[in-house]
């Protein structure tokens, strides 16, 4: 059994310790808050639209709906550690030369979905893409640019690959 | 104000037992939007996400059942072994919210909230399956009609964990159908599981009424139409929803009318009667 009033949580690798949290607090809220980490995006608290995407321990969750004080044990990734150098990640650069970014709130979300996405499947059908994108909400680009994105990053890796 | 977490379930009841209290947290796809809303203010949290032993699942050949601990999350249920033994099951846990809220969701979850509207629960009504607590006191099962009482009310008592839930492998027919405003990302407006145990029908009905509902006339009445359960004529099939129909009480709330709950019923239980996978 183990108690933290005062925790750290280990983010893209790197322990952060928080203190005077209060109990209810989300990961998201702390990520942004308290961890300077503000990439993850918040939007409407209670899972819907995915702007908060974040990996705990591989599985790509909501950090709105985590208890941050919850993940102590666990391994986060969020969006500012995709790339540690800081460059973009071909998904990233993708979502640029598609035009799948207009006012780029829900990107963070996006990116981090279709990351996880493209890692257990390597070449989606159009369904399977919908279906895994059906959690990220975005109100400007109709979804047609973001899907061209994912097809981008599947042709690049295949050619990568070949 | 701490985070109490638990690693066995033997720990997890001791921390209960200590801290009857504390609020119990797994996926916390409930939960912490009723902390972000300030709707509940924990004061202590019992953590069972780190128990393993909740993860795990196991199918019973001899029985012909299968047991899912409460940890599993619904992504673990929509393909794969637990898919292809409980159909229906993935059927319901592919229509929970997202992926990423079935990433973290849990039946546990489901089954300790017991909203009418848990997408896993009319699975579990219709198969009638049976709910594993455990506290200090011991373990004990609990058959699901009589775990669900109310509307988010339950049967577990404040110093139990619900740690399983088991299931019958039919070997047989069964499918779970829901109707909301969009295919993703929605709380259903009606819900039900039809399934053929021991070559008797089930109908199992969510989101019109306090509880799950069993349409036990609607099953009476398809299991002396025919007695070939395979091939129900779309005659039959009708009536049978709108028996279903009858058997609901749904009523008028955010999400939708009674009037249309009802509607909804009637086509979800005729579909259903012509459709679904084999285990």
């Amino acid at each position: 059994m183990s108690t933290n009033e005062f925790y750290s949580l280990k983010v893209n690798g790197v322990d952060h310790h928080v203190s005077d949290a209060w109990i209810g607090e989300s990961l998201l809220y702390v990520l942004r808050e308290r961890l300077g980490l503000p990439g993850s995006k918040g939007a409407c608290e209670q899972g819907e639209c995915g702007s908060c995407t974040v990996f705990i321990d591989g599985a790509a969750v909501c950090s709105c709906l985590v208890m941050a004080a919850s993940a102590v044990e666990s391994e986060i990734a969020t969006v500012e550690g995709l790339n540690a150098d800081g460059t973009l990640t071909d998904v990233q650069e993708a979502f640029v030369t598609e035009g799948a970014v207009q006012c780029g709130f829900c990107t963070p979300g996006l990116v981090m979905a279709v990351h996880h996405l493209l890692d257990e499947n390597d070449s989606p059908s159009e369904l399977e893409v919908k279906e895994a994108l059906s959690g990220n909400i975005c109100r400007c680009t109709g979804y047609g640019r973001i899907f061209a994105a994912v097809d981008k990053v599947v042709a690049v890796r295949r050619g990568a690959l070949s | 104000m701490p985070v109490l977490i638990a690693h066995t379930i033997s720990e997890a009841t001791e921390i209960l037992a200590e801290n009857p209290d504390a609020t119990i947290l797994n996926g916390g796809t409930d939960l912490m939007v009723e902390v972000n809303f300030n709707h509940r203010h924990p004061s202590s949290v019992l953590l069972l996400r780190n128990v393993p032993q909740l993860r795990e699942w196991s199918i019973d050949s001899s029985q012909q059942t299968i047991t899912i601990g409460a940890g599993v999350p619904y992504a673990a249920m929509e393909t794969g072994a637990i898919a292809a033994a409980v159909p229906a099951l993935a059927q319901a846990a592919r229509t929970v919210g997202s992926p990423q809220i079935r990433a973290a969701g849990t039946m546990g979850g489901n089954l300790g909230t017991c909203s009418p509207a848990g997408d896993t629960l009319p699975v579990l009504s219709a198969l009638e399956a049976t709910i594993h607590l455990s506290s200090q006191d011991g373990e004990r099962t609990v058959p699901f009609g009589e775990f669900m009482v109310g509307p988010k009310k339950n049967s577990r008592l404040q110093h139990e964990i619900i740690t399983a839930v088991t299931l019958p492998v039919t070997g047989n027919r069964q499918g779970y159908s829901k109707v909301g405003v969009r295919n993703a990302m929605v709380i259903s407006v009606a819900s039900a599981c039809f399934a053929i145990v021991d070559d008797t029908p089930r109908l199992a009905m969510g989101s019109v009424g306090p509880t799950i509902l069993r349409a036990v006339k609607a099953e009476k009445f398809l299991a002396e139409a025919t007695k070939d359960l395979d091939n129900i004529s779309d005659e039959i099939a009708r009536e049978f929803g709108e028996i279903a129909s009858t058997e609901a009480r749904p009523i008028d709330d955010h999400r939708s009318t009674a009037q249309y709950r009802a509607h909804a019923i009637k086509v979800l239980a005729s579909r259903l009667a012509v459709r679904g996978t084999a285990s």
